[in-house]
């Protein structure tokens, strides 16, 4: 990648919330064809477009910023795991349908704060994305919570798995609300949002789920982070080998 | 694909015994395209609740803006009529009782 992020702390910003879309779009696609209903499959694979679609157009609008030289599809499937700057939370693998729909209520409830915010920033092409992902973003989370309600306040099974998704994630979710130098950058500047601020309301929305769930929240203060500077688990090379494949192996390719 | 994550200690997991688990019951879908007009049945689908048929109902019935208003019924609580031919044969030879049958007078005007 030529971009250089060290001194544009807008395409960076831009990047991460691009980033946070496209690895969790490529998530739940792995879901398709192995949802346990046709209609869940189809409600997931919805989220997931959306999620691609507002990153193809973060993606679109990081490409003009870095001078055009890197289109937005250079820039989904031909950077390397390090120049990835998604949080930890998305890359996470799912062993079942609750590890998904937990996963995806920490993650909808971060868009469902963040968006609206960013639709008053100073740039008016992040305020234009951002509010046509509210809307699409208080959907998502009225599917994900309606799930997470159902599973954890559901039978003993499904409560059984709910919990140990909520307990195996919630370790990850708390990078989403830490802030570095580029969201600290883009706050200053109008046209992003400190995370920190958006802390409060997230905690309010997730919780009062949880507790709907009648599922109990995690009291270990450890976060997981390092995703915002390209440091993953080793989850994310996984990912990228899968999403990326075609374009490595016939660069250029088109259909 | 998924990846295989270590269970911690004193967790089952669960093993597919390759038999059928029960469906979801099915629910009959109703979509009105625009205010002023019916609800029109469109399809159905399966849903463990109502509130997840009206989900599954948007997802798969009105993801490219064909309604602005879905209804969610149990397919258990429709009644339908037989097909024999005593159902609705008689009505075939009738056609007066269509009002086109009718001339109508011009002092009308439109109706």
């Amino acid at each position: 990648m030529t971009f250089d992020l060290e001194t544009d702390t807008r395409l960076a910003y831009v990047l991460r919330l691009a980033d946070d879309l496209l690895i969790n779009s490529q998530r739940l696609a792995e879901f398709v064809t192995n949802a346990p209903e046709l209609e869940e499959e189809l409600a997931i694979a919805n989220v997931s477009l959306d999620n691609l679609g507002v990153a193809h157009a973060l993606y679109g609008y990081a490409s003009e910023l870095g001078g055009g030289e890197e289109s937005a599809d250079d820039l989904a499937f031909l950077r390397d795991e390090r120049e990835f700057t998604n949080c930890l939370l998305v890359e996470q693998p799912h062993r079942d349908f609750a590890d998904v729909m937990v996963r995806q209520l920490f993650f909808d409830a971060w868009h469902l704060v963040l968006w609206p915010e960013l639709e008053s920033s100073s740039d008016e092409r992040i305020a234009a994305i951002a509010a046509k992902a509210a809307k699409e973003a208080r959907y998502h989370f009225r599917h994900s919570s309606s799930w997470v309600i159902r599973l954890g306040d559901g039978t003993a099974e499904s409560r059984r798995r709910a919990q140990r998704a909520v307990d195996g994630l919630w370790r990850f979710a708390g990078e989403l609300l830490m802030s570095d130098r580029v969201d600290a950058d883009a706050a200053a500047a109008g046209v992003g949002v400190v995370p920190e601020r958006l802390a409060d309301s997230w905690h309010r929305e997730v919780r009062a789920i949880l507790q709907e769930a009648t599922l109990v929240v995690p009291v270990d203060p450890f976060v997981a982070a390092g995703g915002r500077q390209g440091r993953h688990t080793e989850h994310l090379g996984h990912l990228l080998a899968e999403m990326q494949y075609m374009q490595r192996a016939y660069p250029g390719m088109v259909w | 694909m998924t990846y295989e994550i270590p269970e911690l200690e004193g967790e089952e997991r669960a093993v597919a015994t390759g038999e059928a688990v029960g469906e979801w019951p099915l629910w009959e879908v109703f979509v009105r395209a625009k205010r002023g007009l019916n609800h029109v049945h469109v399809g159905s689908v399966h849903a463990a609740d109502a509130e997840t048929a009206i989900q599954n109902a948007r997802d798969t019935y009105t993801r490219r803006s064909e309604g602005v208003s879905v209804w969610v019924v149990p397919s258990a609580l429709i009644h339908a009529s037989d097909d024999s031919a005593a159902m609705f044969e008689p009505f075939e030879d009738k056609p007066y009782r269509h009002p086109t049958f009718y001339e109508i007078p011009d002092e009308v005007g439109q109706l």
